[in-house]
């Protein structure tokens, strides 16, 4: 019956969609003064349709909570024996479970917009709706199409087949989710930019009521690819954070147009400059979501995170991208000579140099889309090619040394046009915080070139993120300021966490017999012993490891070899011991025929500021929403207080008191 | 089809296991080279060769057998005194391009590089058309105003 009720209601979902469009589209058809009839089902349309498609993804996230076994998806993706939270979690960890969450969010943040925006003209708005609609309208077309969540079996399963244990981790509970919640929040501020670009309305009003929408998905994305990384690197068991993997670049590819979105509305909300740029970002990033989802969703890659294998649905999903990016880039270009360019400004302005970051980001974003699309070019040739870090670090690099530079030195320039000389003072402090931390690291040994260059940068970049705050009162500081300058330094402190474990990492792999010891870094690392443990759908060879470092009081890290039973696999659980300077990452192996044991430990410096700098970035971001939210409700409050008070006046009728002169 | 794929995959996962139990790995892939600088080596060319069996990732980063004997490859040829060129071109020609995440300009493969100096010239053009114009534009309109 549950699941019924999930059908019934994604069905309605998509009847609404198609009400959402048909009424947003005739509002468009109706002359100027007068209403269609239609027009007023759009907004309501949007929210009821958000209620249905939540309601459809809480259905099956019970029916994976009660394991029931005689849905197909339960059974095939799901067991009785595994731990609660991951039956939860399991809902999104397969194919249409993940399609359902992301539709569902595509709903959800649709209808948030119809109940809650009031700043747009009500045209852009029914455009904007009828956009979203048609985007729906879609997503729900290839879930009920070609996704069914809730098939039932004929039969119901005896038991289920079990989750990837891979995904049986709390990294599911958080990642997925949080990314494809940024995906999508995408699809807003695409519906919007074709919404005004549609009615005409390309100025700072709309980009206002953008920003927050990007701004929200641009920190979603960043926590959700902190939080992937992290998870990649504890639960593979090697120690790497990025594999530039397919499924990877497919989240970092909306982040990077997501970025220069965010950078392009902000100058458009504060200086009327870059409309067609904001237009024309709006719709990559947008289509970088989709394109992220038809790679991960197709089975186009089978890698570790790619769980779905279906010729049929990727062939679905790619007439969506066409149908959609095809219309977006069409539209575009027809109305895109009827947008006024906007303001003018200088080479050397902060729109300038914000406006050379986005092209930089884009050539990032091209590069890595050549890097993760050829591959699958050639197969379709029958020619196997593999493009990993030895092309993706450089080829990205050249576009990201100079971005970095830039990004330095844009939050110093003054808008419109500025004077280098002025900043003088900074550019040298800039330019000899990178060429000493260069210097200084050269001086200790011989390293790689691209994380030195991070190691100077990181440092030039730490220190430049605060300029902007020199000779001003803190307390007057909009809290947006602090929001952009907390996410700089994120990037900061990221990069030196990525240099520093590019550069400076430890590495030993051994056969250790019970009680031998073995020497990494600073740390002296004992097997004490092994012991067979079991836990409720696995068992496990348990290592206890005493690692004292500089032979102070030891620690126990107890490293795991996992055997699960459903599916049977089995993987390394590794056992990280954080320091404020690094982890020492640690994962037993196989046994050898001679009883001794594989060992392996690393001894990573700073790899996690990796993740606090991604952390740091995220949070910028919200400090930002949150401080631009503030500002505009302030702004409203005193717009409506000052149109209440012109209309008292006028209603005083001609005797309205004169001030005295 | 899809109980076929699935049962594929079982038996893709269930090897490794089998194989794990069978034979025990060869003694260069879970143990470094006794000088570090030939370990660094070799490290820094077993992480851009792909392990064939499962999908993105390098043979440093796996747990598959196989990536195992690939590793025990690399470490004992690079001890025996081969350098990573000669290693990489020797996997090149058993495994094929495929194995090797560092493509090299060939007649598959320009594209890959061909297109990031396109990238490159699209963007200085992009720069110079709307930071270079901006200039005397905006001299024009200060002229006017």
């Amino acid at each position: 019956m549950i699941a019924e009720i999930g059908l019934a209601a994604l069905w309605l979902a998509a009847a609404l969609a198609v009400l959402q469009m048909i009424s947003g589209a005739a509002a468009l058809r109706a002359g100027p003064g007068e209403t269609n009839p239609l027009a007023i089902y759009a907004r309501p349309a949007a929210v009821v349709q958000a209620f249905l498609a939540v309601l459809a993804f809480a259905m099956l996230l019970r029916s994976f909570a009660v394991t029931d076994l005689s849905l197909k998806l339960v059974a095939t993706n799901s067991h009785s024996m595994k731990p609660f939270i991951y039956k939860l979690t399991g809902t999104w960890g397969n194919h249409e479970g993940s399609m359902l969450l992301w539709v569902g969010v595509l709903a959800a943040s649709g209808g948030l917009l119809a109940a809650f925006e009031r700043r747009l003209p009500e045209l852009t708005m029914h455009a904007t709706l009828a956009v979203q609609g048609f985007v729906a309208l879609g997503f729900y077309a290839f879930l009920l199409l070609s996704s069914n969540p809730f098939e039932r079996l004929p039969v119901p399963a005896v038991e289920g087949n079990g989750l990837n244990p891979l995904l049986q981790d709390i990294g599911l509970a958080i990642h997925p989710p949080t990314l494809y919640a940024g995906y999508v929040g995408l699809s807003v501020a695409f519906s919007l930019a074709m919404g005004a670009l549609l009615t005409r309305e390309v100025n700072p009003a709309f980009a206002r009521v953008m920003r927050p929408w990007v701004l929200g998905a641009w920190v979603l994305l960043t926590l959700g690819i902190t939080a992937g990384s992290y998870w990649a690197y504890y639960e593979l068991g090697w120690g790497g954070w990025w594999f530039w993997d397919p499924v990877e670049n497919a989240s970092l590819m909306p982040w990077l147009a997501a970025t220069a979105l965010m950078h392009s509305v902000s100058v458009l909300a504060a200086r009327d400059a870059l409309r067609t740029w904001t237009i024309m970002l709006g719709v990559l990033a947008f289509s970088m979501s989709m394109l992220g989802t038809f790679l991960v969703r197709s089975g186009v890659l089978t890698s570790v995170h790619a769980f779905a294998v279906d010729p049929e649905r990727g062939a679905f999903i790619l007439g969506l991208l066409g149908l959609y990016i095809g219309g977006a880039f069409t539209i575009f270009a027809l109305r895109a000579g009827a947008v006024a360019e906007g303001k003018r400004f200088a080479v050397t302005s902060r729109e300038g140099a914000l406006v050379f970051n986005n092209v930089m980001l884009s050539a990032i974003l091209a590069i890595v889309l050549l890097g993760t699309l050829y591959p699958l070019l050639t197969e379709a040739f029958d020619v196997r090619v593999s493009v990993g870090p030895p092309y993706f670090n450089p080829a990205g690099a050249i576009f990201a040394i100079p971005m970095l530079l830039v990004m330095a030195v844009g939050p110093l320039l003054r808008w419109k046009s500025d004077k280098p000389a002025r900043i003088q003072f900074e550019l040298m402090l800039i330019a000899a915080l990178v060429i000493g931390m260069i210097a200084l690291v050269s001086f200790f040994g011989q390293f790689p070139l691209l994380p030195l260059l991070g190691l100077g940068l990181a440092a030039a970049l730490a220190v430049a993120a605060f300029l902007p705050l020199r000779g001003r009162s803190l307390k007057r500081v909009p809290v947006a300021t602090w929001g952009m300058v907390l996410a700089h330094f994120g990037i900061a402190v990221s990069l030196f966490g990525m240099a520093c474990e590019g550069a400076f990492s430890e590495e030993r792999l051994a056969a250790v017999a019970p009680g031998g010891t073995e020497q990494i870094g600073d740390f002296a690392v004992t097997l004490e012993a092994v012991t067979p443990i079991a836990g409720p759908n696995w068992t496990a060879m348990e290592a206890r490891l005493a690692v004292s470092q500089d032979g102070g009081a030891p620690v126990i890290l107890t490293p795991q070899a996992r055997s699960f039973w459903s599916p049977p696999q089995s993987t390394s659980e590794s056992a990280l011991l954080t320091k404020w300077n690094g982890q020492l990452y640690a994962v037993i192996g196989n046994q050898a025929e001679d009883g001794r044991w594989q060992v392996r430990i690393w001894w990573k410096p700073f790899v996690t500021f990796i993740w606090y700098g991604g952390l740091l970035i995220g949070f910028g971001g919200i400090l930002s929403i949150v401080g631009r939210m503030r500002v505009d409700l302030k702004r409203r409050a005193a717009s409506t207080k000052g149109a209440q008070r012109r209309a008292d006046v006028e209603a005083l009728g001609p005797a309205a008191p004169q001030p005295a002169e | 089809m899809i109980r076929w794929v699935f049962a594929a995959l079982l038996a893709l996962l269930a090897v490794p296991l089998a194989a794990q139990d069978s034979m025990p790995p060869a003694p260069y892939a879970y143990n470094q080279l006794e000088d570090p600088a030939l370990e660094a080596k070799a490290s820094a060319l077993m992480h851009t060769l792909r392990c064939l069996k499962c999908q993105s990732q390098s043979i440093a980063d796996s747990d598959a057998p196989m990536a195992g004997d690939m590793r025990h490859q690399v470490r004992a040829r690079i001890l025996a005194g081969e350098s990573p060129d000669q290693i990489r071109r020797w996997l090149i020609a058993r495994y094929g391009d495929y194995v090797s995440y560092e493509p090299e300009v060939s007649s598959t493969t320009w594209p890959l590089f061909a297109i990031p100096v396109l990238v490159i010239l699209i963007v200085a053009g992009v720069l110079l058309r709307r930071l270079g114009k901006r200039r005397s534009d905006g001299g024009e309109a200060e002229a006017k105003a």
